[in-house]
């Protein structure tokens, strides 16, 4: 049980550092929406997977409730997190942003 | 186990400086927010975490819950509020 909770937290690590390295290096504030939009959700899923599952240990009640509490915010997570980079977007394009293309100097 | 928890969360803590510096950098407005955004999602994690540490998750789980909210709401607000107003271009020029 103990290995199925570190595997799923250091993935999450791992999807958390991908998302910081890639919010410094992509040239571009469009390019930069990507890692950081994506692997936010995807690492803070299997990092609180981890958590709910490693709260189920000693099986109580309240230790149910709790996990499915932690499962609710996973699922909070993935509703607001894309929402949140697209209402980004949104105000980049509506304020003239343009893409950048590949000639370009980094922005 | 506790002690893998607590190195995880130092390294959470550690992996939010990049986008914090994002947030200090970022030529334009909008990567602010992104530099914010990623950071309210990060500090959600480290939230359980530390309630796991603490042994109190049903307290911490409220607390992440809570500000997942605050994060979402922060990030719609700001970016409604760039709709209008021009002054994203003037880091730009």
């Amino acid at each position: 049980m103990d290995i199925i909770v570190c595997l799923f937290l250091f993935a999450g690590l791992f999807f958390f550092t991908g998302g910081s390295v890639g919010i410094l290096r992509f040239p571009d504030f469009y390019s930069r929406l990507h890692p950081a939009g994506k692997l936010a959700t995807l690492g803070s899923f299997s990092a609180i997977a981890a958590l709910a599952l490693f709260n189920l240990h000693q099986f109580s009640l309240a230790a149910l409730l709790t996990s499915v509490k932690i499962l609710l915010l996973v699922v909070f997570v993935f509703l607001t997190s894309p929402t949140a980079t697209h209402a980004i977007v949104d105000a980049g394009v509506r304020a003239g942003l343009t893409p950048w293309t590949k000639g370009e100097k980094r922005r | 186990m506790d002690s893998v928890f607590l190195y995880s969360g130092l390294y959470l803590a550690f992996l939010m400086i990049f986008p914090l510096y994002r947030a200090l950098r970022g030529p334009t407005v909008v990567d602010r927010m992104l530099g914010v955004n990623a950071i309210g999602s990060k500090t959600v994690v480290l939230l359980i975490l530390i309630g796991l540490i603490f042994n109190r998750v049903d307290m911490f789980v409220d607390i992440a819950l809570a500000y997942a909210m605050l994060n979402f709401i922060a990030v719609l607000a700001a970016s409604r509020y760039f709709h209008k107003r021009k002054g994203l271009y003037d880091e730009l020029q």
